[in-house]
């Protein structure tokens, strides 16, 4: 059996590039799929812990973060064609209407 | 024990990768292409962890629709050739030695204090199957999941609002 902390030592290290993607990164949706990347990490923290207390419930709040995590991307990306569509652009450093 | 190591050391070198060359790839079809790869792999890491039904529910969830719908919206706006570069000039070390510190911090935590884990016990017969997880869904957590339902029609209406067609206004 692996040992349990390698699991959570690999969810850590695949949410940091997931933050790194969100911080580095200009394309919105480059951005968007380092969002999704940092829940999966999340996803697989849960899962085992699940495992190492024998418990079914932090599965099931997988699933429900599955389902959550496909609702935003659908409005996220609906989102994404709507600005593309005023800007003809989805480079972030180019969204700042609202700057002061 | 050690085929469960060398598969586990496999698939996370096989993730890791995967994650960075997502981060670091200059199409967008290439990072689309290189996240399903790292999504089918932690799929088969849920498998090594006893969850069968979420590592089904993983690949036809996220690498078989939100995948999808990510590479559809690729396409259509034609957003492939991307240029790296930052408004700020120096976000991008900060974000590098944050993210290197942030990974330092929780390996210390992780592996080095100790900490007392309960022993890993083998799960019993049915640890994960569709039946154990509808049961618990359908008794103990049955209302989120009926408000899962509302928050996806929800979804699908704000997603179709925000990209339908204006209607362009007439005087009255």
């Amino acid at each position: 059996m692996v040992p349990i902390q390698y699991f959570i030592g690999l969810s850590a290290i695949l949410f940091t590039i997931g933050i790194l993607g969100v911080l580095i990164r200009r394309n919105a949706i480059i951005i968007f799929m380092s969002v999704e990347l940092m829940l999966n990490s999340a996803n697989l923290a849960f899962i085992t812990f699940a495992r190492m207390y024998q418990s079914l419930d932090g599965q099931v709040f997988v699933f429900f973060v599955m389902a959550v995590a496909a609702a935003e991307v659908a409005v996220g990306l609906a989102l994404i064609v709507a600005i593309f569509r005023n800007k003809q652009s989805i480079d972030v450093d180019q969204i700042n209407s609202l700057h002061g | 024990m050690i085929p469960d190591m060398i598969l586990f050391i496999l698939l996370a070198i096989v993730a890791v990768a995967s994650a960075l060359g997502m981060l670091l790839s200059r199409s967008a079809i290439y990072s689309a292409l290189n996240l399903i790869l790292n999504f089918c792999t932690v799929a088969v890491l849920y498998l090594l962890l006893g969850a069968p039904f979420i590592a089904l529910a993983q690949i036809t969830v996220y690498a078989g629709a939100i995948m999808v719908l990510f590479l559809f919206v690729i396409m259509l706006l034609g957003v492939e050739q991307l240029r790296k570069g930052s408004a700020l000039p120096w976000q991008q070390t900060l974000a590098i030695i944050s993210g290197l510190l942030l990974l330092a911090l929780t390996a210390y935590v992780i592996f080095i204090r100790p900490m007392t884990l309960p022993q890993v016990s083998p799960t019993q017969l049915g640890f994960g199957t569709p039946g154990a997880i509808g049961e618990i869904l359908f008794n103990k957590y049955l209302l989120p999941f009926e408000v899962t339902s509302v928050l996806l029609l929800v979804a699908m209406i704000g997603a179709i609002v925000l990209t339908g067609k204006r209607e362009p206004k007439t005087k009255t």
